[in-house]
């Protein structure tokens, strides 16, 4: 179980945030409480990931985090790409959205992902930064296949579209020409 | 034929690999002669490597070492 603690936590962190550790010593004991349960040890990753997932979720629900739910009309039109291209914050650059994106830390790509409701940034993360298989977001979440790739397509045009509010917000752009 | 709407929509399933086969011919039959599109295409993938490489956590060496204790604390219980 030890070999899975940074990959649980990464998981933990994207989730809930500074509760993460809390969150892993929760799954680690409901874990160990239900260890007999688990038929295959080759099952053990997918199963530790299940119960870090529900924990977390069950903490978001908690603390009713949530932000407003955002129209799929008004986030389904939303292109980055073109966003960039029509505002132009770097005039004098030849590769203008990489720049744009070189203006993000660590930190600030983080506090993107928080920006998004738990339903879009679990899929999110769990599929485009942890590689899972859409099909395993499906069995781990206990969600429909067809709600999972409804939900990332949603979570990746409000991924982009923070990405440009945050920008503005945190004054990344300026001074940039 | 698709619209550049339909295209865009569909980009980063395709990057997924994720695309039917008609999708995918389909797409990339746009992308053939849509220069704007391609260029939604390249970014779609420059922010999925974005996402990735940026949203890396590290398991810090004092969180580590909390629960790993707690590992040893159930096995002994």
């Amino acid at each position: 179980m030890e070999a899975q603690l940074p990959r649980l936590y990464t998981i933990a962190r994207r989730l809930v945030g500074d509760e993460a550790e809390d969150a892993v010593q929760d799954a680690l004991l409901k874990a160990y409480r239900g260890f007999e349960r688990l038929e295959r040890a080759s099952a053990g990753p997918a199963w530790l990931t299940a119960i870090v997932v529900n924990v977390c979720r069950d903490r978001g629900r908690a603390r009713a985090r949530a932000p407003a739910e955002v129209s799929i009309d008004v986030v389904g039109e939303f292109s980055l790409y073109r966003k960039i291209a029509d505002e132009d914050p770097f005039p004098y650059s030849d590769s203008l959205h990489l720049d744009f994106l070189d203006q993000f830390g660590a930190d600030d790509v983080r506090a993107v992902l928080e920006r998004l409701p738990d339903r879009y940034r679990v899929p999110l993360v769990l599929v485009y930064v942890d590689g899972f298989a859409t099909k395993e977001v499906a069995r781990l979440l206990g969600t429909p296949l067809g709600t999972v790739l409804a939900q990332l397509h949603r979570g990746r045009k409000l991924f982009e579209r923070e990405l440009w509010n945050y920008a503005g917000e945190k004054g990344l752009l300026e001074g940039a020409s | 034929m698709i619209t550049c709407a339909d295209a865009v929509e569909r980009l980063w399933v395709y990057l997924d690999g994720a695309l039917t086969a008609n999708d995918k011919a389909a797409l990339e039959e746009h992308l053939g002669f849509c220069r704007v599109c391609c260029g939604e295409a390249e970014f779609a993938q420059e922010l999925r490597g974005f996402l990735v490489r940026s949203a890396r956590e590290e398991l810090p060496e004092d969180v580590r070492a909390r629960l790993i204790a707690s590992l040893d604390e159930l096995e002994a219980s």
